[in-house]
């Protein structure tokens, strides 16, 4: 095995100093030559029929270049259901549908012509609740679907469940069953950098869009069915992906603002560039959806899990997102969170006239982890065992397999509940008075911990889950990383300069990555599921191999009496059989290798597909990651039982993560996945009132700053060194967030014995369940 | 109708002519092409627009472009020297992890110069109170505290030496 030398240390990011220095190129710093600035105007109602759209006053307005609607330009389908339109044409399904656009010479000019567009609407009986939209004689939010068929119900054409074993048998044979109701938020991702793109078209029709996207792949190829539905077959499109400024899930499809941009900019000419404000980001982007599901659990007298039966309803929301797909990742919780032998999931996922919703963060993990975490504590105290030890006797367990056909390869849950327990002082903690507080009578204390599973090893959920990367190593030593997957903030490219350092055997400072370009990398699938590092750093110790294995060949012929040889820093040894072993720099057998005759120049190139499936989703059973990462979060609170007050005295979170690649992100990923499950677990909700989003706004919309996390956190690595992961590394992007809000809510439970199962547990909330309780 | 303006910016003397309902973040990003100053929100909430003016970390999207005539404005551009050094808080933010996706981090770091200039040797507390209006959606703030630590630490060696 090559030294590691970078691998597993604490690094800097390459990208901070250019952040720091406010020089890193976002969407908003952007500027092409002549471009304009698009804005969209959007619907007055959650339901209606559009019946006019007068855009003349608009039009008429000094510096305004174009306006556009549907029917002035070609109908452009958005979304893998193909169900949404970029500019609506007779109807609209949700407050935030595009009706119209205009491209005006500046942003202040676009907002006024915005203003002047008129639009007469007849309004249509709506829905905001899924199960009301459910039942027989709801409003249709879709009357025909894409392909002008008759719809007759609001249920989505998506099926997804599994079904192991017999539930009603292995129920009946439980000693202890527990049921319960759980639910969770809409919620924002709430990226710092708000959504935005610029189109821009060259004089032969190829477009050339500058996207925060995570799938630029993938939205190349939107794109070009775009373009071929604007009547431009045959054309390209060029998708570059600027600094991201957060992507958290948003940037996993194509948006219709994308669509509107590349509209505008086809009948301008110009280029044409679209960046939300936070008001329009909170009010029309697509936020995490909401999920309510509904559990059963079983153990027998000993504690050990007999089953347990899911059924999930998501609020979709009026189009499909790939968000739409959340159980696809919810399958992995419900049927291989600990070993449970029997096991059902159903999804429902509904169409209303809510805003659509999208991916986030988790994609469908922490809304069930919500329910299957926070059910296990209520399991628990059935059966009169501690909740600790109700986990540890069912934790994963290596090299099984799970009903979802999962393989586990490497398992470090039983290390994270320990470190967990341990550190969180658990045993003390549940053995103490909660009133322990003793100058603070009216203020409790309580423990709780939740675990998680997630896909550690990529996600197989499109037909194909591989990574490209090209390695080409120049006269001096540099080697210039074309990789089509996206740093937003994550830490990607720090993962990635210190794999390529000590695969190839170069320093970190040679490591030189370039932007992410349709034009010039190989194909990826995209930036989610975790896979980042596991995915670029596996394809660069494959094309690093390449690499060596040329580098070496041509010293065996330029140096034929050396007998073995070793890269190191990019200092190449050649070891001779009798003698001393001579030292080379790298840079110079480069050259050498290059200005010959005959010459040659290095340059690698993978394509790492990992071993994993798509799995079947009807029955929900298929392998879909190449390993699985696993941990367990620990929280103390104390509750405030006059105010309903939680405060968050300490946590700690223990992950599996195979191996640790870079300490400093690796700790900055965790830190911010909890920062967002604290948010989830006690402030964070979209507010809508039929349909229309309340609170757009941060404002009204609180995250936490600073001040609310404030408390101390302790992280735990347990490194099981999985044999598919790049140096045993497993993914860690979305895990941070997923168990946070059980661990608190069963915190709160320890504290005051009040079980919230809705989503953010407000003041009012645990207010209302003490009364209930007292 | 424009109104000429006159100001310092990161010591130098500049000129614009600005619209009057314009913002100091307007006058900055467009018309004197400083982009390194972000806007998160739009309406103070975030602070990932927070610039100096006259020592004091400001808001720029509230602030009105009017107001800063005669005065003197710093922003993330103004904190590096020539040759690609980065100043104290800047390089500790760099080197502890304290910027993920970045666009938080010129507010981030304007808001701890203000900070580590009134009170070099903060305490936690003081720091997470300090930096309460500026948000970060990637971090969870833990390695930004710690980024301002160091750079206090550097602050003080920086004096020493």
């Amino acid at each position: 095995m090559r030294p590691r030398r970078y691998i597993g240390e604490d690094h800097a990011r390459p990208d901070s100093p250019d952040k720091v220095a406010g020089k890193a190129v976002y969407i908003h710093d952007m500027v092409r030559p002549g471009m304009l600035y698009g804005k969209i105007k959007f619907s007055e109602h959650a339901h209606a029929r559009i019946v006019s759209i007068d855009t003349s006053k608009a039009e008429r307005l000094p510096g305004v270049k174009c306006v556009i609607t549907g029917a002035n330009t070609p109908q452009v389908r958005v979304g893998f259901l193909r169900d949404n339109l970029a500019l609506k044409r007779d109807r609209v399904r949700q407050f935030r549908d595009e009706v119209a656009a205009v491209a005006a010479i500046d942003p202040d000019i676009a907002a006024e012509a915005v203003d002047l567009i008129e639009v007469e609407y007849e309004p249509l009986p709506a829905v905001f609740d899924p199960v009301e939209a459910l039942a027989p004689g709801a409003p249709l939010v879709h009357e025909i679907d894409p392909r002008g068929r008759p719809c007759n119900t609001n249920r989505l054409p998506l099926d997804y469940g599994h079904c192991t074993g017999d539930i009603d048998e292995a129920r009946r044979r439980s000693a202890f069953v527990v049921e319960g109701d759980f639910s969770t938020p809409v919620v924002q991702q709430a990226c710092m950098g708000t959504a935005g793109c610029i189109a821009e078209f060259d004089m032969s029709g190829n477009l050339t869009m500058w996207a925060k996207t995570q799938i630029p792949f993938l939205a190349q190829r939107d794109f070009n069915r775009a373009l071929m539905e604007m009547g431009l077959p045959g054309n390209n499109s060029r998708v570059i992906v600027p600094a991201l400024g957060g992507g958290f899930g948003t940037g996993l499809d194509t948006h219709c603002y994308e669509y509107i941009a590349i509209l505008l900019a086809h009948a301008s000419g110009h280029a044409v560039k679209v960046v939300y404000d936070r008001e329009e980001e909170f009010a029309y982007l697509s936020p995490r959806q909401s999920a309510r599901t509904h559990i059963v659990q079983g153990c027998d007298r000993d504690g050990r899990l007999t089953f347990r039966d899911v059924r999930v309803l998501q609020d979709n929301g009026a189009y499909a997102s790939w968000g739409a797909t959340y159980p696809t990742v919810m399958l992995v919780p419900i049927t291989s969170l600990y070993t449970v032998p029997v096991v059902r999931f159903q999804a429902e996922i509904v169409y209303t006239n809510n805003t659509y919703c999208q991916a986030m963060r988790g994609y469908g993990n922490p809304e069930v982890t919500w329910a299957i975490e926070s059910n296990l504590d209520d399991l628990a105290e059935a059966a009169g065992i501690d909740p600790f030890e109700l986990r540890r006797l069912n934790c994963n367990r290596p090299d099984t397999t799970t009903p979802m056909g999962l393989k586990i390869s490497t398992c470090g849950l039983d290390q994270c509940l320990d470190a967990t327990g341990e550190k969180l002082g658990w045993a003390q903690r549940r053995a103490a008075d909660r009133r322990t507080n003793g100058d603070k009578p009216r203020k409790r204390r309580g423990v709780g911990m939740a675990s998680l599973i997630h896909v550690g090893g990529s996600g197989k959920i499109y037909k194909s889950d591989a990574s490209g990367i090209i390695l080409k190593l120049d006269d001096y030593a540099n080697v210039n990383v074309y990789y089509g997957g996206v740093e937003m903030g994550q830490g990607l490219h720090s993962s990635l300069s210190l794999a390529v350092a000590d695969a190839l055997g170069v320093t970190p400072a040679q490591v030189h990555i370039n932007e992410t370009d349709t034009g010039t990398c190989p194909w990826d699938v995209g930036t989610h599921a975790s896979r980042g590092a596991f995915m670029a750093c596996n394809a660069a110790i494959l094309a690093s191999d390449k690499l060596r294995a040329r580098i070496f060949q041509w010293c065996k012929q330029l140096y034929p009496e050396a007998t073995d040889f070793d890269l190191v820093d990019s200092v190449i040894t050649l070891g001779a059989a009798n003698g001393p072993s001579k030292q080379l720099e790298l840079a110079k057998l480069l050259r050498a290798i290059h200005f010959r005759d005959d010459g040659d120049m290095l340059t690698e190139t993978v394509f790492y597909d990992p071993p994993n499936e798509l799995p079947n989703w009807k029955t929900g059973i298929g392998n879909m990651s190449a390993t699985y990462t696993f941990g367990t979060q620990g929280v103390e609170v104390e509750v405030d039982e006059e105010t309903g007050d939680i405060e968050i005295l300490r946590m700690v979170s223990a992950i599996d993560v195979g191996r640790v690649l870079n300490r400093q992100t690796l700790e900055g990923q965790v830190y911010g996945g909890i920062a967002q499950g604290i948010g989830y677990a006690l402030y964070e909700e979209v507010k809508m009132h039929k349909g229309r989003i309340l609170n757009p706004g941060f404002t009204d919309y609180k995250i936490p700053t600073a001040a609310e996390m404030a408390f101390p956190i302790d992280l735990v690595f347990v490194e099981t060194d999985d044999a598919h992961g790049p140096f045993g590394a497993k993914g860690v992007g979305e895990p941070g967030l997923v168990p946070t809000a059980p661990a608190v809510a069963n915190a709160v439970y320890d504290a005051v014995g009040v079980r919230i199962t809705d989503l953010p547990i407000t003041p009012e909330k645990v207010l209302a369940a003490l009364a209930q309780r007292d | 109708m424009k109104v000429g303006l006159e100001f310092e910016l990161n010591g130098v003397r500049v000129a614009a002519m600005v619209a009057p309902h314009k913002r100091l973040i307007d006058v900055l990003r467009d018309d004197l092409h400083h982009p390194g100053t972000k806007e998160g929100c739009g309406e103070g909430e975030c602070g990932a627009c927070t610039v100096l003016v006259d020592g004091r970390a400001v808001n720029s999207c509230l602030f009105p472009a009017l107001e800063i005539e005669g005065r003197a404005v710093t922003t993330i551009e103004g904190l590096a020297r020539p040759g690609a050094r980065l100043s104290p808080v800047q390089r500790a933010f760099a080197a502890r992890g304290g910027v993920q996706c970045g666009f938080c981090a010129s507010g981030m770091v304007m808001s701890a110069v203000e900070l580590l200039g009134d009170n070099p040797r903060p305490t936690d507390a003081e720091i997470r109170h300090a930096l309460a209006g500026n948000l970060c959606r990637c971090t969870g703030y833990v390695q930004i505290v710690e980024s301002v630590r160091l750079a206090a630490d550097a602050v003080d060696e920086e004096q020493e030496s």
